[in-house]
């Protein structure tokens, strides 16, 4: 009877002891080093999600690499919406800060991005929720880098960063021609 | 020998590691202190105080209109700001200065907050940048430490008391009157 008690303590302290450890070290992990998402949608096809329908791509966010907010032109990034805190959107950034760029149905048609913003926009124009419909967005809602698509396994890729064709910062040569 | 100096490193390098983690996960999920600088919320908060700010309104989206939050300033990530907050999405929020003679109003967009500071005067807030961004809050401040300084012996007793915040002050909603 003595013995059964002390085992019961002991699987006890034991599970206590694990989940002190277990839980803290995964949320840090997911939140200062790696993410794991399921990208849903069309916004942007045909990188993310070519089927469409119910095979969704799955990909890992690299969450280290945006700890300084250091992003290129090109990279596809996963932010926190605008529009509604509690949902995050995955797309492409096509200007940084001081860039000009040449809007696709955006209130202006030319807008120079401001110092701590960013413009992003999905490779499906049209069926995307992005800076065309909100405009420019502040660094500060970086999340995570798109780094490789994990899921399905006939899609395991690296991602590297590449602006689209005709998407990106105007050069001063460009606007003056 | 060998094994044993492996064994106390490994043990030791775990620790840390545990310890890193919940410390991590104590700061962003309940609360931290915050040194606050400049005059744009006085009287309220003057410069080099110590304030405490806690994450859970933020995380449970909890934030209220006459709340003083943390926030990410939009124009660099790096650097934190505190107003107070003063419309919500949805809210009618009056962009004029008191003296003018016709009033502007704007209505805050979904997932926005409208921040001020107390000391209109003295203040860069959403006057001049406009609403800011829920997810840019980073905690609601709800403590504030004061120190007691001892004019007898010269000497700065640390007689730590925490007051709370929201007895401090009066709401800024109804300054405006619209």
């Amino acid at each position: 009877m003595a013995q059964q008690t002390t085992a019961g303590r002991r699987y006890l302290r034991a599970f206590v002891s694990g989940f002190f450890v277990a839980v803290p070290v995964t949320v840090t992990v997911l939140d200062r080093f790696a993410y794991v998402a399921r990208v849903e949608g069309a916004s942007m096809q045909p990188f993310f999600n070519p089927e469409g329908g119910s095979k969704s791509d799955i990909v890992l966010l690299n969450r280290w690499s945006v700890r300084n907010y250091q992003v290129q032109r090109g990279d596809i990034v996963s932010i926190v919406s605008p529009k509604n805190p509690q949902q995050k959107i995955i797309k492409r950034v096509i200007g940084l800060e001081g860039d000009f760029i040449r809007t696709l149905g955006y209130k202006n048609q030319y807008v120079r991005v401001p110092d701590g913003h960013f413009w992003i926009e999905g490779d499906h124009h049209g069926h995307s929720l992005d800076s065309n419909s909100f405009g420019p967005v502040s660094v500060g809602l970086l999340h995570g880098r798109a780094s490789h698509i994990i899921w399905p396994p006939s899609r395991w890729q690296q991602i590297k960063p590449s602006l689209p064709p005709n998407r990106g910062p105007l050069d001063t040569k460009e606007e003056e021609g | 020998m060998f094994r044993r100096v492996l064994g106390k490193t490994l043990g030791f390098v775990g620790y840390t590691i545990q310890y890193g983690c919940i410390a991590h996960c104590a700061f962003e999920y309940i609360g931290e202190f915050v040194v606050c600088s400049g005059p744009s919320m006085e009287p309220t908060i003057i410069n080099h105080d110590v304030v405490f700010s806690e994450r859970m309104s933020r995380h449970l989206c909890k934030i209220q209109k006459g709340d003083i939050v943390i926030a990410k300033s939009p124009y660099d990530p790096n650097m934190n700001i505190c107003k107070r907050v003063i419309g919500l999405e949805g809210d009618k929020v009056c962009t004029s200065s008191p003296s003018d003679l016709f009033k502007t109003h704007t209505y805050v967009p979904k997932g926005h907050v409208w921040l001020e500071g107390d000391n209109l005067r003295n203040s860069t807030d959403s006057r001049s940048y406009g609403p800011i961004p829920y997810a840019l809050i980073r905690g609601r401040v709800c403590l504030k430490v004061t120190k007691y300084i001892d004019i007898y012996n010269i000497k700065k007793t640390a007689n730590v008391s925490f007051c709370n915040i929201r007895k401090l002050v009066t709401t800024r909603s109804h300054v405006y009157g619209f």
